[in-house]
C-alpha cells in the first residue's frame, strides 16, 4: 500500500526512470515526500526506500545530511535568513534577531500558531540585495525590518500564496514526459560517431 | 587606468525583462549555436573550447578544454554541470539560471555534443526554487523545439538532459561530492586520486563535471569562434568573467568583466561597477575569490584580475567572489562567521576538517563575545597547520578534499592582517566594535 | 630473456621491500614490521581514508605529500617515510582532534585496557590537550538494538560499524545521519537494529562507542583469561576467542580464520554464554535454561539426586537388559558433541551394547551416508565459485557466517547464484535465477535442471528462461559449481532433497557440494559414525538397514525397542513432540545432557554432561574442517565430559572402551581411522585440517590490535601446551577407511510427484536462528529476539483470501485449527503457507507449528480460511 497519492506516486515513479539508477533519485524523490507531508514522515522514508532500493536507515542517514528535508512538522512558511559574510556586513544577525521577534518563535524554531519557522541559514546566492531572506526558498527581499514585518502581515492573510506555496512544495513545474531519446538509439549512434572520428584521425595521420 | 568597456558574453539577455523565454532567446540569436556545432565534426567543436582557453569558472579554474580531451582516450559517459552554487557572497550562476536558462542548456547540448555523452545531468542549488522552475519549463521548451531528445534538429544526435535538484549543502559544489549527491547519497567527497571523475565518475564511469558559467559561454564561442574568445583578457584569462562584487560598496551586484584588463580597483571604485565604498569610508580589505581564499589588503587594489596574477600573490580568484570589508568591519566576526560556515558545512567524513572547524570557530567566537586569551592566536595559527600544514598557498591538506584546506584561509589573513585588532578583542574581552 | 617482475619494490623509511602489486601501503608496510597507526582501516572491509591517523608522506611529482596509506596501492618505486616531523606532527595532530570532544569516559568504559584510541594516544599523542571549549553532549547512552547501546559521544566517526552494516551484513540498519561533527550512527526509529551481526560492530568499535548489552560493565581485559577455541552453535565452526573471569565465561569474540570466518560472528554464538554459565539457584530441570549438575535417578516416579555410581550402575541396568534383545536398544542424538565425545559413544553402543541403532539427527537433516558420498567443497571454493546452486533454507537464519562468506560472493565477484527459493531467504535480492519451489518438487525441479530441455512442474511459477538461464550457467559437467544442501523444510521427507541432491549429483560430475545441516557438531558426529550404515572416520557400513531416530521412536512407541540412550534433548528437536513424548513414556530412558527440558520429564537416568567451552576435543564443521576446541571453564557441579561418562558407563557394563580420555581418544581415533583428531590436538596450527584434503596448511594473518581489540593473542593453545606434556606423533596403523561412492550409497526411497490439492496450501516450516532452543532460552539478552508465530503467505494467495498482513487466518492441519496471524512475503511461493520451527505461540510454547504438520506425509497440505 501506497503512502505518496496516487499523483505524487506517478511523479516518483517517472523520476526513478529518468536515471540510470534508482537510487540516484533519492533527492528529488524526498522533495516530492515533503510536498506531500510537509516534511519527511516516516512512511514516507519507507517509500522512498522501497522506491531507492535501499533500507529506512540508509535513506534516513541521506535525508539528514541535507539543510532541506526535515525529519519533523514544520510551519507552513519556513523563513530563511542569511548572516553569511555579505549578508553580517549588512546587518543580518540584526535582522534575524528582529524576525524571532515579529514570528514570535527563537531561531530553529516553530511558531506557537504553527505557521512560521525561522533557520539562520547559509548564503543563499543573492548577495547584492542583503540581508538576503527566503520563504520557502523563495527570494522575498525584504532587506529591512520595515518590509520584514510587512511581509509577514501579507503571509498571515495568505496574500502571497500564488507565489510562495506551503513549505515542500518546490517545483511546480513538471517536467513534460520521461527520457525521449531510447538507450539503444543513443548507443548506436555514439558508436557511430566514434568509428567516424577515429576514420578522420587515420585519414589525416 | 580607466575601466575598459567589456563585451556582454554570458550577460547579454539582462536588459530584457523576459529574459528567460523561449521567445526573447530565440529572437536573439538562441540556438544558433547549437545549429552551428551540429554541423561541425564534435572534436571540432571541442577544438572550439580549447581554441577560446576557457578556464573553468566555478572555482579551480581548471582548463576547460584540457578536461575535456583528458577523456578523449576513453568514450565519456555523463556529462553533469554544476549548479550547486553555494560559496558565501557568489551569486552569479543564480543570475544565468534564472535569467538565462536557455543560453545555459544550449551550452550543455553543445557541450554533450562536443564530448559525445550518453546523458547529461544539471544539478542545480536546491534552494533556487524558481530558477528550477524556469530550467525546468527551458527545458520543456527546448525539448518541444527539438533542440533535445531524439534527433536533435534532424541531426544524428540525440541527446537526454536532467534537471537534479540539491537539497542544502555547500560541500556538494565539489565535483566528486555533486556525484555523491547524483548518484542519491550523502555528499561525502571522494579521495582523488583515484576517483578524478574524468576516471570515475558517476556511477564509476568517465565524466566530465563543468560550472554553469563555463557551460554559458559555450554558444557563443561556437558562433564567434574560440579565437574571438581568446582574443579577450590577457595571459591564460582569457574571456571575459561575471564577478559578484558584495559587502560595503555602494552598488554591490554581477559585472560581467573582461578579464585582466581591469583591476580591482576598478570593480570597488568605478561608478560603472561598485561605486566605491558606502559612505565614502575606508576599504580595510578585501576577498578576492570567495571565503575559501585568503585575503588582500589595499596595498594589492591595482591587481589585474586574472588567474595567475591573484595565484601569484597568494590567493585565488576562485568563484569570482569578491566581498569588500571597510573600516567599520569587525575583522575577527568576519572570520569567525565564516569559520562557523565550514564547521556546519563540513561533511565529516575526515577528522581534521571535522573536528578542527568545529575546534577553531569556538576559539573564535570566545575572541568575538569575550573570553579570548592571547594565547588563542597561537593555538589557531596551529590548528589551521593541522588541517593544511604548512599554511602556504596553494594549501597542503590533510584532509580528503579543499573544504578543509579552506578553512584556514579567513582565519590565518585575519590573523596576520590584523593582529592588533584581536589584541583589541582580548583586552577588551569581546568585540570594540558597534 | 627477461624476467617479469611479480613484485612490486618500494622504499619504506630508506629500507627497500617487495611487495604484492595492488597491495596497500599499509598492509605492505605492517608485513615488513613498519606498522602505520589507524583507526578507520580494517583489513576485512574496504578502505575510506576518514580518520586521517594513518597519513605518511609519499614522494611525488611535486614533492612529498601526506597520503592515507590505508588507501593508497604500491607502485614500483614509491617512497614513503612514516616517521618524519611533519608525519608525527599530524597523528598528534589527528589524536588532538579526536580528543577534543571525546568524553573522559575511560573509567566507566567497557572499551579501557583494550582501546584503540587510549594505545595510540599513548604512543602517538601528547600527554595534554589544548581544548578549552565545551564538549559536544548527547543523551547517551542509547539502545539502537536490542543487544547494541550507542554512546555518541564517544564515537569518532570511523564509520566501520556503518561499513559493516552496508558491505558485510548488507542489510544497512545503521547509516551515518547528519552531517560534520553532527554526524551520528543511527538507525531508522521503525526499524532498529537487530541485525544478527550487530555484535560485530561490538567488536570492531576503536572506542567505547558501540557496546554490548550482555557484556557491559561485565569484566575488564586485564581480569579476562582467554583461550581460541571454535564456537558450537552451530557448524560453521567459526573461530573464537572465548574469555572468562573467575570461572565464569565472560565474552566470545570473533577470531580472524581465513579459511572460515574473517572474524566475524553471529549474536547467537556471542552472546549465548548465559545458557552456558546458567543460573546459581537452577532447581527446574524441566527447563532448557538450567544446567544439570549432578547425576539424577528416579525414584517413585520423581528425579532426584545420585551419586555418579549409583546413577551409571542404574544407566548400565538398564541399557544392557534391553540390549539383551535383538533391536531392543538405540541412541539418539549426539550433534552437540565433540568428535571424541561422539566416538566414544560409538563404541559404547555399537560395541558394548551390541547395537548398530545411532543417529545424531532428528529427521530434520539429510541422510549422513549420501552427504558424505558427494565430492566436496570448501567454504572457500563456495566463496569464490563462478556458479553457486543453493537448496537450502535461509542460511542468514541457519548458518549465518555462511551467508556472509556466500554474499560476498555475490556482491563483489559478482558471480552467478542459482536459488531453489523454498521460503524467505536474505540471499534472494542477489539471486541470478531464483527459483520457486514448492514442497515436494524440489527433485523435479533438478531433473528439469539437468535435463536440457527438461520443464519445470506442472502449475510451478518457475519460467523456461528462468531455467535456461540457470543450465546455462552452470553448464554441461557442472565444472566451477558448488551446490549447498540442507534442509529447508522440515514438515517435507527428506526424500524429496535427497533425490534432488542424487540427480545433480550425477548429472553434473563436475561439480562440488557444500552440506548445510546447522547443529553443532552434526557432521562430526556423522563422520564418528552416529548414523544409519555410518561408521567412525566417515566409514561406509552396507548390509542390514538401521533404525534412524523416527524409525527408533516408531519402535519404542511398538514396543519393539525397549530402551533409548539420549544423547541430549529430544523433544525441543524433533518436530513431531506428541509422536515423541509417546515414545518416551514407553520405554525406559537414559539422557546424558548439559541442559535441562521437557525431555527430562520421561527420563529414569540423568547424567551430566560438560558443554559448549567446557572440554576438549576436537569438532568437525560443514566443510569437513577438524578445529579443536578447548575448555575454558570448569563444568558446574560434577558434570563430566563424554568421553568419560562413556568410558565410566561401558566399565560398569563389564566391557573397556579402550580409551578413558580425550586425548587417547583422539589418538586412537586416528590410530584406527586417519581422522586427523590428535594431530589437530597437538598442532598449534589455527585452522585445522580438511578431511579427505590433507597438508593444505592456512596461514594466520599477523593479529592487528587496532583492528581486533580485545583478542590478546592468535596462539592456539594446542594439546601438547596445554597438558604440559610431549605426546608421541600420531601414527596412522592402516590405510583411512574411505567413504562410499555415490553409486554404492543405497539409492533412496523414489519419491512421488505430490498431488496439490486445489484448495489447500502446502505447508513450509522453515527455520530461524533465534528459536526455542537452549542457546536462546538460557541467555535472557537474547529472548526478545524469538519470533511468534506467524503465517507467512504470498500476495497471490493473501489476495485470494482478502487479507493484509496483520490479519488473522485460521489454518486447518491435519488434527486441528489454529489462528495465526498473517505476513505478507513474496519470497514465499504461491500456494505455500509458510511457519517456522521454533517461533514462540502466546503461551511461550511452540505447539502450534508442530500440530500443523502430518508427520506421515511427504508433505503436509492445510487449508486455510478466514474467520
Amino acid at each position: 500500500m501506497s503512502h505518496l497519492r496516487i499523483d505524487i506516486r506517478q511523479r516518483a515513479e517517472e523520476l526513478v526512470s529518468l536515471y540510470p539508477r534508482p537510487r540516484s533519485a533519492m533527492l528529488p524523490l524526498l522533495h516530492l515526500v515533503q510536498e506531500q507531508d510537509g516534511y519527511l514522515s516516516e512512511e514516507g522514508i519507507a517509500e522512498v526506500a522501497e522506491l531507492t532500493q535501499t533500507t529506512p536507515a540508509d535513506v534516513r542517514g541521506t535525508a539528514s545530511f541535507y539543510d532541506m528535508y526535515f525529519l519533523e512538522p514544520v510551519g507552513k512558511y519556513v523563513v530563511s535568513v542569511c548572516t553569511n559574510i555579505a549578508c553580517l556586513l549588512a546587518g543580518g544577525l540584526e535582522l534575524l534577531e528582529h524576525a524571532g521577534t515579529t514570528l514570535g518563535c527563537a531561531v530553529g524554531a516553530t511558531s506557537d500558531d504553527g505557521l512560521f519557522t525561522l533557520e539562520e541559514s547559509e548564503c543563499l546566492a543573492d548577495c547584492d540585495i542583503a540581508p538576503c531572506v527566503q520563504v520557502n526558498h523563495r527570494y522575498v527581499r525584504t532587506t529591512t525590518p520595515e518590509s520584514f514585518d510587512t511581509l509577514v502581515g501579507e503571509l498571515r492573510e495568505g496574500k502571497r500564496d500564488h507565489e510562495i506555496p506551503s513549505h515542500g512544495t518546490l517545483i511546480r513545474v513538471r517536467r513534460s514526459g520521461g527520457l525521449r531519446a531510447p538507450k539503444s538509439e543513443i548507443a548506436s549512434e555514439r558508436a557511430g560517431a566514434k568509428a567516424a572520428r577515429e576514420q578522420r584521425a587515420a585519414e589525416t595521420a | 587606468m580607466a575601466v575598459i568597456d567589456s563585451p556582454r558574453i554570458v550577460t547579454a539577455r539582462a536588459g530584457y525583462e523576459d529574459s528567460f523565454t523561449l521567445a526573447r532567446y530565440l529572437a536573439t540569436g538562441g540556438y544558433d549555436g547549437l545549429r552551428k556545432a551540429l554541423t561541425m565534426f564534435p572534436e571540432d567543436v571541442a577544438k572550439q573550447v580549447d581554441d577560446a582557453s576557457l578556464l573553468g569558472r566555478g572555482g579551480a579554474g581548471f582548463p576547460a578544454g584540457r578536461k575535456w580531451s583528458m577523456l578523449r582516450k576513453a568514450p565519456i559517459s555523463y556529462l553533469v554541470v554544476n549548479g550547486d552554487e553555494s560559496e558565501p557572497a557568489t551569486f552569479k550562476d543564480h543570475f544565468l539560471v534564472e535569467r538565462d536558462p536557455h543560453q545555459l542548456i544550449e551550452g550543455i547540448i553543445i557541450s554533450a555534443y562536443a564530448l559525445q555523452v550518453s546523458q547529461a545531468f544539471l544539478y542545480l542549488r536546491g534552494e533556487f526554487a524558481l530558477g528550477l522552475e524556469r530550467v525546468q519549463q527551458a527545458l520543456n521548451d527546448a525539448y518541444e523545439l527539438g533542440a533535445l531528445g531524439s534527433k536533435i534538429f534532424g541531426s544524428d544526435f540525440s541527446l537526454d538532459l536532467v534537471v537534479h535538484p540539491g537539497a542544502g549543502a555547500y560541500i556538494c559544489g565539489e565535483e566528486t561530492a555533486l556525484i555523491e549527491g547524483l548518484e542519491g547519497k550523502r555528499g561525502f567527497p571522494r579521495i582523488k586520486p583515484p576517483f578524478f571523475p574524468a576516471v570515475s565518475g558517476l556511477y564509476g564511469e568517465p565524466t566530465v563535471v563543468n560550472n554553469v558559467e563555463t557551460m554559458a559561454n559555450v554558444p557563443w564561442i561556437v558562433l564567434n569562434g574560440g579565437a574571438a574568445f581568446a582574443a579577450l583578457g590577457g595571459g591564460r584569462s582569457t574571456g571575459t568573467r561575471m564577478f559578484a562584487l558584495a559587502g560595503r560598496v555602494k552598488n554591490p551586484g554581477i559585472y560581467e568583466i573582461e578579464m585582466v584588463k581591469n583591476t580591482f580597483r576598478d570593480l570597488i571604485f568605478d561608478p560603472a561597477f561598485g561605486g566605491g565604498i558606502i559612505n565614502d569610508r575606508a576599504i580595510k580589505a578585501f576577498i578576492p575569490g570567495g571565503v575559501s581564499a585568503p585575503w588582500f589588503g589595499p596595498d594589492l587594489l591595482d591587481l589585474p584580475m586574472g588567474q595567475d596574477e591573484v595565484a601569484e600573490k597568494g590567493s585565488m580568484l576562485g568563484s569570482g567572489s569578491v566581498v569588500v570589508f571597510d573600516e567599520t568591519s569587525c575583522v575577527v566576526r568576519a572570520a569567525w562567521r565564516i569559520t562557523k560556515f565550514f564547521s556546519r558545512e563540513s561533511c565529516g567524513q575526515c577528522t581534521p576538517c571535522r573536528e578542527g572547524s568545529g575546534w577553531i570557530e569556538r576559539a573564535m567566537y570566545r575572541l568575538e563575545h569575550g573570553g579570548g586569551r592571547m594565547e588563542d592566536l597561537e593555538l589557531l595559527l596551529d590548528l589551521c597547520d593541522n588541517i593544511a600544514p604548512g599554511l602556504s598557498w596553494p594549501p597542503q591538506q590533510t584532509t580528503i578534499c579543499v573544504l578543509g584546506s579552506s578553512i584556514p584561509s579567513s582565519v590565518h589573513s585575519a590573523i596576520s592582517m590584523f593582529r592588533d585588532e584581536f589584541a583589541l578583542h582580548v583586552t577588551n574581552q569581546g568585540c570594540p566594535f558597534d | 630473456m627477461t624476467d617479469v617482475k611479480t613484485t612490486v619494490t618500494i622504499s619504506v623509511n630508506g629500507r627497500s621491500l617487495e611487495a604484492a602489486p595492488g597491495e596497500l601501503l599499509i598492509e605492505a608496510a605492517e608485513r615488513a614490521g613498519t606498522y602505520v597507526p589507524r583507526f578507520c582501516y580494517h583489513p576485512r572491509m574496504e578502505p575510506v581514508g576518514y580518520c586521517r591517523m594513518c597519513l605518511v608522506e609519499v614522494d611525488g611529482p611535486r614533492g612529498a605529500t601526506l597520503q592515507p596509506a590505508c588507501y593508497i596501492k604500491v607502485s614500483e618505486g614509491m617512497s614513503v617515510v612514516t616517521d618524519s616531523e611533519k608525519v608525527k606532527k599530524a597523528q598528534d595532530g589527528v589524536l588532538e582532534f579526536l580528543l577534543a570532544n571525546h568524553p573522559l569516559d575511560c573509567p566507566v568504559c567497557d572499551k579501557g585496557g583494550e582501546c584503540p584510541l587510549q594505545d595510540q594516544t599513548l604512543t602517538h599523542g601528547s600527554g595534554e590537550t589544548r581544548f578549552i571549549e565545551e564538549k559536544r553532549h548527547f543523551v547517551k547512552p542509547i539502545e539502537i538494538g536490542e543487544l547494541v547501546l550507542l554512546d555518541r559521544e564517544r564515537c569518532i566517526q570511523c564509520a566501520r560499524c556503518t561499513r559493516f552494516s552496508a558491505e558485510v551484513s548488507g542489510d544497512t540498519e545503521i547509516a551515518f545521519a547528519g552531517r560534520g561533527d553532527l554526524i551520528e550512527v543511527a538507525p531508522s526509529p521503525t526499524v532498529p537494529f537487530d541485525s544478527t551481526f550487530s555484535g560485530n560492530t561490538v567488536q570492531i568499535c576503536p572506542v567505547g562507542a558501540l557496546t554490548a548489552k550482555p557484556y557491559r560493565f561485565s569484566a575488564r581485559p586485564w581480569d579476562l583469561e582467554q583461550v581460541e577455541s571454535t564456537c558450537t552453535t552451530c557448524a560453521v565452526g567459526c573461530r573464537v576467542a572465548v574469555q572468562s573471569s573467575g570461572n565464569r565465561l565472560t565474552r566470545v569474540l570473533g577470531v580472524d580464520s581465513e579459511p572460515v570466518n574473517h572474524g566475524w560472528l553471529c549474536d547467537k554464538g556471542r552472546f549465548a554464554l548465559d545458557s552456558i554459565d546458567g543460573h546459581q539457584d537452577d532447581v527446574d530441570v524441566l527447563s532448557a535454561a538450567t544446567r544439570i549438575r549432578e547425576p539424577l535417578i528416579r525414584e517413585a516416579g520423581v528425579l532426584v539426586p545420585a551419586t555418579w555410581g549409583d546413577a551409571l550402575a542404574r544407566a548400565a541396568t538398564i541399557l544392557q537388559d534391553a540390549a539383551s534383545a535383538p533391536g531392543g536398544v538405540g541412541a539418539i542424538g549426539g550433534a552437540a558433541l565433540t568428535n571424541e565425545g561422539a566416538f566414544a559413544w560409538e563404541r559404547f553402543v555399537r560395541g558394548v551394547l551390541a547395537s548398530d541403532h545411532m543417529d545424531a539427527q532428528y529427521g530434520d537433516g539429510l541422510d549422513g551416508a549420501l552427504l558424505q558420498a558427494l565430492p566436496k567443497a570448501t567454504i572457500d571454493e563456495a566463496a569464490n565459485a563462478r556458479v553457486v546452486v543453493t537448496l537450502t533454507g535461509d542460511l542468514r537464519e541457519e548458518l549465518p557466517v555462511l551467508f556472509l562468506r556466500l554474499r560476498e560472493n555475490f556482491v563483489k565477484r559478482n558471480n552467478a547464484l542459482i536459488q531453489f527459493a523454498f521460503g524467505q531467504n536474505a540471499l534472494a535480492p542477489l539471486a541470478t535465477v531464483s527459483m520457486p519451489v514448492r514442497p515436494g518438487e524440489a527433485h523435479l525441479v533438478a531433473e528439469a535442471l539437468a535435463t536440457s530441455d527438461g520443464a519445470a512442474p506442472q502449475g510451478s511459477q518457475i519460467t523456461e528462461a528462468e531455467l535456461a538461464t540457470a543450465r546455462s550457467l552452470i553448464g554441461a559437467s557442472g565444472a566451477g559449481v558448488v551446490i549447498v544442501v540442507g534442509r529447508p523444510n522440515v514438515a517435507e521427507d527428506a526424500g524429496v532433497l535427497e533425490r534432488a541432491i542424487r540427480i545433480l549429483a550425477e548429472s553434473l560430475p563436475d561439480a562440488t557440494f557444500l552440506p548445510a545441516l546447522r547443529r553443532a557438531n552434526v557432521m562430526g558426529a556423522l563422520d564418528m559414525g552416529l548414523g544409519p550404515k555410518l561408521r567412525p572416520g566417515r566409514a561406509y557400513a552396507a548390509g542390514e538397514e538401521s533404525r534412524d531416530t523416527l524409525t527408533q521412536l516408531a519402535a519404542l512407541r511398538a514396543g519393539e525397542q525397549k530402551a533409548v540412550l539420549l544423547l541430549g534433548d529430544l523433544l525441543g528437536n524433533v518436530l513431531d513432540a506428541e509422536g515423541a513424548t509417546a515414545a518416551l513414556e514407553a520405554a525406559q530412558v537414559v539422557v546424558v545432557t548439559g541442559h535441562g527440558g521437557a525431555t527430562l520429564a520421561y527420563a529414569d537416568v540423568v547424567l551430566p554432561a560438560a558443554v559448549q567451552h567446557e572440554r576438549l576435543g576436537t569438532v568437525t564443521n560443514i566443510e569437513g574442517r577438524v578445529t579443536a576446541v578447548t575448555a575454558k571453564i570448569v563444568a558446574p557441579g560434577s558434570a563430566w565430559p563424554d568421553v568419560a561418562i562413556a568410558a565410566e558407563l561401558a566399565e560398569q557394563c563389564g566391557q573397556s572402551l579402550g580409551l578413558t580420555s580425550v586425548e587417547e581418544a583422539a589418538k586412537v581415533l586416528e590410530a584406527t581411522t586417519g581422522y586427523p583428531a590428535l594431530s589437530v590436538l597437538n598442532d598449534v596450527t589455527d585452522e585445522g585440517a580438511v578431511v579427505g584434503r590433507g597438508g593444505e596448511r592456512t596461514e594466520r594473518r599477523a593479529l592487528d590490535p587496532m583492528a581486533f581489540p580485545g583478542i590478546k593473542s592468535t596462539n592456539t593453545v594446542g594439546l601438547a601446551e596445554l597438558s604440559g606434556a610431549v605426546l608421541e606423533p600420531s601414527v596412522v596403523a592402516s590405510p583411512a577407511p574411505a567413504p562410499a561412492a555415490l553409486a554404492v550409497v543405497a539409492a533412496g526411497r523414489s519419491v512421488d510427484v505430490p498431488h496439490y490439492d486445489a484448495y489447500a496450501v502446502s505447508l513450509l516450516v522453515s527455520r530461524r536462528l533465534y528459536d526455542h532452543g537452549v542457546a536462546v532460552q538460557g541467555s535472557p539478552a537474547l529472548a526478545n529476539l524469538v519470533a511468534t508465530t506467524t503465517a507467512y503467505l504470498n500476495h497471490f494467495d493473501l489476495d485470494r483470501l482478502g487479507l493484509v498482513t496483520g490479519d488473522h487466518v485460521n489454518v486447518m492441519g491435519a488434527t486441528s485449527t489454529h489462528t495465526l496471524p498473517v505476513v505478507l512475503n513474496d519470497q514465499t511461493p504461491r500456494g505455500v503457507l509458510e511457519v517456522t520451527f521454533g517461533a514462540l505461540d502466546d503461551d511461550g510454547g511452540t505447539a502450534t507449528t508442530r500440530a500443523l504438520v502430518d508427520p506421515g506425509s511427504v508433505i503436509t497440505q492445510v487449508r486455510l480460511a478466514t474467520s
